[in-house]
């Protein structure tokens, strides 16, 4: 049990890092794409638009603090 | 081609950057605790690597075209992005640099405190030699089955990946110390922003978006993700006080 829990806090460590809102931003932003895709929209402009935005956001707010 | 070169050159630097990692601590572990546990930990290390490639890379191979690239751009850009973002912070002065003189000093003195020692395989070298190398490994793993996967040609990935590891031992086996000259930190940016760029494009395109121009778009994201990347590391830079940067070494 405890090794099963060591290996998923590595993967935590090693897919999703420092910031979660990462994850969680670029997820959001590939079902926005799907969406925009699918109602034919230039679904092209949402993910590096998200990405940029995260990106930003992410970096300041440590320069911030 | 100019998707086969980007593969290349990417994977090389992401595989030489993780590469230079392993090595250094199995320099530190070999130096301290015999280069027959070192070995022999690395070689294991390898072994359990060789056995995961087999069983992903075909596995990824499998899935079809699209969901392979929403997954895989997915998993890219979230893995892309968090390298990218500690990049920046470390060109900004937010985060320490990585310094292998200072990681193999650390190593090092880890590797004293683990007590004398003991003839034959030395467990605590072993370990070390292990650890590092399954780890830096599996990003090397990584990186090569999602690249060469999604591009159809994990022949070219590997041998980039290969090839990038080949270098990168056989200077640290003629230095026979830490490859401190590799402009580390300078990889580590280029790598984020083309797996971010990558990741991007794919998973753009695996959730159902056509780029308006095409395959040719992959390079202009990548400018474009640099462009703004070296906007946010002048931003940070012109922020800092001296007071940020005492705070910069809690961070790190």
């Amino acid at each position: 049990m405890r090794r099963l829990r060591a290996f998923g806090a590595f993967l935590y460590d090693f897919v999703i890092g420092d910031d979660p809102r990462i994850a969680v931003v670029v997820v959001l932003a590939l079902g926005l794409t799907a969406v925009a895709a699918e109602a034919g929209r230039a679904a092209w402009v949402v993910l590096p638009v998200c990405v940029v935005g995260v990106l930003a956001f992410s970096v300041l707010r440590v320069g911030k603090d | 081609m100019s998707h086969d070169v980007l593969l290349f050159l990417t994977v090389f630097a992401a595989c030489a950057v993780e590469a230079v990692e392993a090595v250094t601590i199995v320099l530190a572990a070999g130096i301290t605790r015999g280069w027959r546990s070192a070995w022999a930990g690395t070689i294991t290390a390898l072994a359990v690597l060789a056995i995961i490639i087999a069983l992903l890379g075909p596995a990824l191979s499998n899935l079809p075209i699209g969901v392979l690239r929403l997954v895989v751009g997915g998993l890219l850009l979230i893995f892309g992005l968090q390298w990218l973002r500690k990049a920046i912070l470390r060109a900004s002065g937010l985060k320490a640099q990585h310094d292998e003189d200072a990681i193999y000093a650390e190593e090092v003195a880890l590797l004293r405190a683990g007590g004398e020692e003991r003839p034959g395989i030395d467990p605590f070298g072993f370990t070390v030699s292990f650890k590092g190398v399954l780890l830096e490994g599996l990003e090397v793993a990584f990186i090569a089955v999602t690249f060469g996967g999604n591009q159809h040609n994990v022949g070219l990935a590997a041998i980039a990946a290969i090839a990038a590891v080949a270098v990168v031992v056989l200077a640290g086996v003629l230095a026979h110390k830490p490859l401190s000259r590799v402009p580390e930190n300078t990889l580590k940016f280029g790598v984020g922003v083309m797996l971010t760029a990558f990741g991007i494009f794919w998973g753009a395109e695996g959730a159902g978006a056509e780029w308006p121009a095409g395959d040719a778009a992959s390079p202009l994201i990548a400018v474009f993700i640099l462009l703004v990347s070296l906007g946010l590391v002048s931003v940070l830079r012109r922020r800092q006080t001296p007071a940020a940067s005492v705070g910069a070494e809690a961070i790190a």
